[in-house]
């Protein structure tokens, strides 16, 4: 058991979230292991964004401990949970809407060396923030966009920006919430590969997703929510033979 | 040379130029305050005593006010952090009526009666503050604090949760509003050498907001523009007489229906800066 929960990189130990009188998770345990791709679906309302609210400090669970690499971050503030390493997108995309798209590949970095150098124009007093910005901005393709404004921008490219932001924080695990909503074929086959090379380099990626065939292509682990508890946990090909899934999720979408 | 009048007017635009800023850094992070006057009316009072009483050299005492309002500025901002919008905004007016009433009951510096004593200080030393005020605040919009600061103005929310520390943003900013609103006061009152307590009413702090929102609230050098056009529009208009303030008032009206962002905003000022380097 402890050897194990040395392994996980963010570990969840019964985790409830209670909003007046409605248990909006009861429960839950999950683990993300280093350079895994781990999977969360389930009907809307199962309380899967909730579940990323509580990893990431925006709402405190009343119940169970979330840990990240053994230490517990159950209490700690977002800001400070983002800067030991989880970093996040939002199902709604939130931007910075009068920010241009380099500005955001800035804003999220962590500061490293002096104190000085966050009170001095960045281009020159933190040339290592400037480069990652910069590769960032390459690696996502968004070089044509580079003094956009973020509410100028087209639905897909805020999506992409949204993601290059998060990275920029240097996370070790990167929690997606419906990462290829509202995005063609093509850009979520693109996203795939982004995914799998990201994950090459080292980072554990925990997603929400509707899209079944994105989610089975893409994640080793998939956790099923239903009413704010796991009621199934597998490999794509266990989950997709699951009757408990097949019956709560899957069934209730094809009967749509 | 230029007159005595001219001197004066010169002299307002740099005091508002650095009220109008102080109002900036703090709107910055989306928090508006109106109550910048008393953190002015502190600066003011705590300069003119250094001075005056422990014969203190001008410079030395207003690095000293502003250090003093900058505490009194971060204290504020412990309480501003739970209100929004509006409420805020009322919460900071409160406090800056606060203040003057506290000087107005304040008898050991003359209470109503006001305080006298300052010497006189040139335009040239106002315009250093001022200019260098500005340039500080130009420098620190190119740094990532300052991105962080406009992150928590567009959506604090989201900021937090890409690993920026809100709180400790918006306590900065109104530290840093409130040392530069003191430097406007300790200034004001060696300039006018004469200081009362209705010198930082509730008008005033409306003025450094309107100089900001009608300059461009979006980036520093709109305070500059406000400042300008709050304090010498009305002159200009002279020739109107007694009509000249309402005519003041429409052609604020039209520029904030034209220019919600005010005159300047950054794509302005970028295509602007453009321009010149490219010529």
């Amino acid at each position: 058991m402890t050897a194990a929960a040395d392994q996980a990189l963010l570990r969840l130990t019964r985790v409830s979230k209670t909003f007046g009188g409605i248990r909006a998770l009861s429960d839950v345990s999950l683990s993300v292991e280093q350079k895994r791709i781990v999977g969360v679906i389930g009907p809307n309302g199962a309380g899967k964004t909730t579940l990323f609210n509580v990893i990431t400090g925006a709402y405190r669970a009343d119940a169970g401990e979330v840990a990240l690499a053994g230490e517990s971050i159950t209490q700690w503030p977002s800001y400070r949970i983002v800067r030991a390493g989880i970093a996040r997108t939002f199902q709604n995309i939130r931007l910075f809407a009068g920010m241009t798209v380099w500005e955001h590949l800035l804003v999220a970095q962590p500061h490293q060396g002096a104190m000085m150098r966050r009170f001095l124009p960045a281009r020159w007093a933190d040339p290592a923030a400037w480069s990652r910005a910069e590769e960032t901005l390459v690696l996502f393709g968004l070089q044509n966009y580079r003094n956009s404004v973020a509410r100028t921008l087209a639905y897909g490219i805020q999506r992409k920006v949204e993601m290059a932001r998060a990275l920029t924080a240097k996370p070790k695990l990167l929690l997606l919430d419906e990462p290829v909503a509202g995005m063609n074929r093509d850009e979520s086959t693109e996203l795939r590969r982004l995914l799998l090379q990201l994950r090459e380099r080292g980072l554990a990626i925990l997603l929400i997703e509707h899209d079944m065939t994105f989610v089975m292509n893409l994640c080793e682990d998939v956790y099923v929510l239903d009413f704010g508890a796991v009621i199934a946990l597998g490999n794509p090909s266990e989950i997709r033979r699951d009757p408990v899934v097949l019956d709560a999720y899957l069934g209730r979408e094809a009967a749509c | 040379m230029i007159s005595t009048y001219e001197a004066g007017l010169l002299a307002d635009v740099g005091i508002l130029l650095l009220g109008a800023l102080s109002v900036y850094i703090i709107l910055a992070t989306g928090q508006l305050s109106l109550g910048n006057a008393g953190f002015m009316g502190i600066g003011a009072y705590i300069a003119s005593f250094l001075t005056v009483e422990l014969h203190w050299p001008l410079t030395a005492a207003l690095i000293a006010a502003a250090f003093v309002a900058s505490a009194i500025g971060v204290v504020v901002g412990f309480p501003a952090l739970r209100l929004k919008g509006i409420y805020l905004a009322m919460a900071t007016l409160g406090f800056g009526e606060m203040v003057r009433s506290f000087f107005l009951g304040f008898e050991r510096m003359g209470g109503s009666a006001g305080y006298r004593g300052m010497q006189h200080v040139s335009l040239g030393y106002i315009w250093a503050w001022a200019a260098g005020a500005l340039l500080l605040v130009m420098t620190l919009e190119r740094s990532r604090m300052w991105l962080e600061m406009r992150a928590v103005h567009d959506d604090e929310t989201a900021a937090g949760l890409v690993g920026l520390n809100t709180t400790l943003t918006k306590i900065g900013a109104f530290g840093f509003g409130g040392a530069v609103a003191a430097i406007a006061g300790g200034l004001f009152a060696h300039q006018y050498v004469y200081i009362e307590p209705a010198n930082f009413g509730f008008e005033r702090s409306i003025d450094f907001v309107l100089a900001v929102i009608l300059g461009g609230s979006t980036v520093g050098v709109g305070a500059l523009i406000g400042a300008a056009l709050l304090v010498l529009l009305p002159e200009w208009l002279r020739f109107l007489t007694d009509w000249r303030l309402a005519a003041f008032g429409v052609l604020l009206i039209l520029v904030l229906l034209t220019r919600r962002q005010g005159i300047l905003d950054r794509a302005l000022l970028a295509k602007l800066t453009l321009r010149r380097s490219a010529s």
